[in-house]
């Protein structure tokens, strides 16, 4: 548990917005290298680790994807040496008054998200909360030193040191979704020293946020006989919906719904059970908002399957997850991959319903 | 007299000492944190100090010269912060609050805090936006709704009753200073600062208050037991100075209520909800500052309060002035100041203590 704690850390100290992922991917692929036979980088920036099968080729192969990237901010003008700002994936703007931040502008740059005084916004907003296009960046610089080292289009990330709560617990941003990204590695460290029959690519997905482009463009790539997304899922919460959330510590979940292949649902289901992994159905019954939705329709169509970890407060600066739950989900895919064998294919097909 | 222009600087070992001062917690009623800082700096002055029945700390140091004013100075422990009010979820680790002193609702959500005198951590939560509508996101996030979380299977380690801050580490932005609680541990560490290197032309009377974001209680006592002839406030106050944002698109009309502004120097009180301040010190502190060449403003006259408005009612009447280090986003999760400010501020405060002499009362109001 301590080298994933600290692979996590190191994880969410590396920026990684949606579409500028390569410090993320840096770190990605030097933590992988000893872990996987092969390294590639798709032409969107994902990163292909492959960890090479045994049976005869052309082998079967299963796609386990993560996304990389994360949500954050963009510089949209300057307004007196202070920062005008968009979101690069969706942040209400009510959590974002008060959070420091990093600006990467020609150096790195600290900063901190304002709300202007009632007195200086339009009056609708002394009742109401005005949207992020009135928040403002302060850099604590001069105007002629912001002038010099900010541009429009720079990214802001969130600059929050992750912070542990108990042994199993850790508040960061953004563990939506490296808590994932570190379930793949854990996964890789669990096959160290197993053979699979299967190759399997373990792929970090840039772009999730905003348009799915990586899960997409990878799936293409590698055409994978079988794909899993792992992502995070909501955590039961104060104020949040009970029918719609997980509770954190308790497991992880799997999902059922149109982006989900049923056959590798009732497979994963058993196959967490067997293991006594503590496991939830996540129903789905639309779009999953995951890499699942993207991954399932690249090329000619790929069986899909999605597990999540339960995570309080997504897409706020104080996500919260239980780092059992994510080592849960990193054995849960091992064993599923050490399981595939030549005739697994044939347990997914759709006869019996023909 | 040291010369207030070489010895009178904001080096490295100051900015450490206002690090450790706006990292300790030290919300209203519960100071021992700062006042911990405070005894430990000024421990070699013990025998002038003293703790008095709220939380105090009193410290005189004598002058030597003739005719001395007994000049008290005041600069308030306390910071606004958070309570815990219920335990509601105690597997969950969720609990009720209330906040302590001005704290804006639109503050809270999505923070990280700090619990306790041992500091436990914990964060205030919010929704997932993907669960609120568009209408909900213009909404004002109430304090009914909001809750804090320590985690799962974490409710023992605090309890009700406990206070808690936002959990911002001290930073430096260049020629600022980022902090939660600048307002008003800047003052703290410029009255430790005047406390060590008190000119000897006057008694210099301390007094590091309690109790000021709920009500200026501690410095109301401290201005009866110290009784003194001259009272000047060292606190830190707004700078609303953002362009004004009446549109979107391009920057609206001149912002011409800022209270004060960055980088303008020491900002010295005429008026505010508390306290009609007192003109004679006003004058004597303008001159100084032009006398000495240092930057200053004018507060606007307007909202708020400082210790003063306890301090100038107290006794038979004491002639008061506050001076503040301007600084943005108080009473958030972190504040912006400016090094120059503080500085000058200090400067400012320290040639001013060194001037002052009874006749400052002689002249009319």
């Amino acid at each position: 548990m301590e080298e994933l704690r600290a692979l996590l850390k190191s994880l969410l100290t590396t920026p990684g917005l949606s579409g500028y992922e390569s410090p993320i991917r840096t770190l990605i692929e030097t933590t992988w290298r000893p872990i996987t036979d092969e390294i590639r980088t798709s032409k969107l920036g994902s990163v292909h680790g492959l960890k090479r099968g045994t049976l005869p080729e052309p082998r079967p192969s299963a796609l386990l994807a993560a996304h990389m990237d994360s949500i954050g901010l963009m510089v949209t003008g300057l307004t007196d040496g202070l920062l005008r700002i968009t979101e690069v994936g969706g942040i209400d703007p009510r959590v974002l008054p008060g959070q420091t931040v990093t600006v990467h502008g020609r150096k790195k740059l600290a900063g901190l998200v304002v709300l202007p005084p009632s007195n200086l916004l339009p009056e609708e907003f002394d009742s109401q909360t005005p949207p992020l296009e009135y928040l403002l960046v302060d850099t604590g610089l001069e105007s002629r030193t912001v002038e010099r080292e900010v541009s429009i289009g720079d990214l802001i990330s969130i600059d929050l040191p992750p912070t542990e709560l108990s042994d199993d617990l850790l508040v960061g941003h953004p563990l939506d979704n490296r808590a994932s990204v570190a379930a793949l590695t854990s996964c890789l460290w669990e096959l160290r020293f197993r053979q699979t029959h299967w190759d399997v690519w373990a792929v970090t997905t840039v772009q999730e946020e905003e348009t799915f482009g990586g899960a997409y463009t990878s799936a293409f790539q590698i055409r994978p006989t079988l794909a899993v997304a792992i992502d995070v899922t909501f955590g039961s919460s104060p104020g949040s919906p009970s029918h719609k959330t997980y509770p954190i510590t308790k497991g992880i979940t799997l999902g059922w719904g149109p982006n989900i292949h049923p056959k590798l649902h009732k497979i994963f289901k058993d196959l967490a059970d067997r293991l006594e992994i503590p496991n939830q159905e996540e129903v789905m019954p639309r779009h999953s908002g995951t890499d699942a939705f993207a991954l399932q329709v690249a090329a000619e169509g790929v069986p899909t399957m999605i597990v999540s970890i339960p995570l309080r407060y997504m897409h706020t600066p104080v996500e919260m997850v239980s780092l059992k739950d994510i080592a849960r989900a990193g054995r849960l895919l091992a064993e599923f991959v050490a399981s595939l064998d030549e005739k697994f294919i044939e347990k997914i097909g759709w006869e019996e319903h023909a | 007299m040291p010369d207030p222009h070489t010895s009178l600087r904001i080096d490295a070992s100051q900015v450490r000492l206002l690090t450790r001062l706006c990292n300790a917690c030290a919300v209203s009623g519960d100071e021992d944190e700062v006042r911990a800082i405070v005894l430990e700096q000024l421990r070699p002055f013990v025998d002038q100090a003293r703790v008095d029945a709220l939380g105090n700390v009193l410290i005189t140091r004598q002058g030597n010269g003739r005719n001395r004013l007994k000049v008290m100075l005041t600069a308030h422990m306390d910071e606004v912060g958070l309570m815990l009010t219920h335990e509601e979820d105690k597997e969950n680790g969720i609990f009720r609050f209330e906040v302590i002193g001005g704290v804006s609702e639109r503050q809270l959500a999505g923070k990280r805090i700090w619990i306790g005198r041992k500091h436990i951590p914990g964060v205030i939560g919010a929704k997932p936006i993907h669960f609120s509508s568009a209408e909900e996101l213009k909404s004002v996030i109430s304090l009914e709704t909001l809750r804090i979380d320590v985690g799962p299977g974490n409710s023992s380690k605090v309890q009700i009753g406990d206070r808690a801050t936002f959990a911002t580490q001290f930073s430096r932005l260049g020629p600022s200073l980022r902090a939660k609680a600048l307002d008003d541990r800047i003052g703290v560490a410029t009255l430790i600062e005047l406390v060590k290197k008190a000119p000897s032309n006057l008694d210099l009377l301390a007094a590091f208050t309690v109790q000021e974001e709920v009500g200026l209680r501690g410095a109301k006592v401290a201005a009866y037991a110290l009784d003194p002839q001259i009272s000047i406030n060292l606190d830190c106050t707004l700078a609303n100075d953002l362009p004004a944002l009446n549109q979107t698109d391009s920057p609206g009309e001149e912002n011409t209520r800022y209270n004060t502004r960055l980088g303008a120097g020491p900002a010295i009180y005429v008026l505010d909800k508390g306290t009609i301040y007192d003109p004679r010190l006003i004058r004597f502190f303008v001159q100084t500052a032009i006398d000495q060449g240092i930057p200053y403003q004018i507060r606007q006259p307007g909202s708020g309060t400082t210790d003063s408005g306890s301090i100038h009612k107290e006794r038979s009447g004491i002639p008061s002035l506050s001076i503040s280090v301007p600084a943005r986003y108080l009473h958030t999760s972190a504040a912006i100041a400016r090094l120059k400010d503080w500085e000058n501020y200090l400067r400012l405060i320290y040639a001013g203590l060194a001037g002052l002499s009874p006749a400052v009362l002689s002249e009319p109001r």
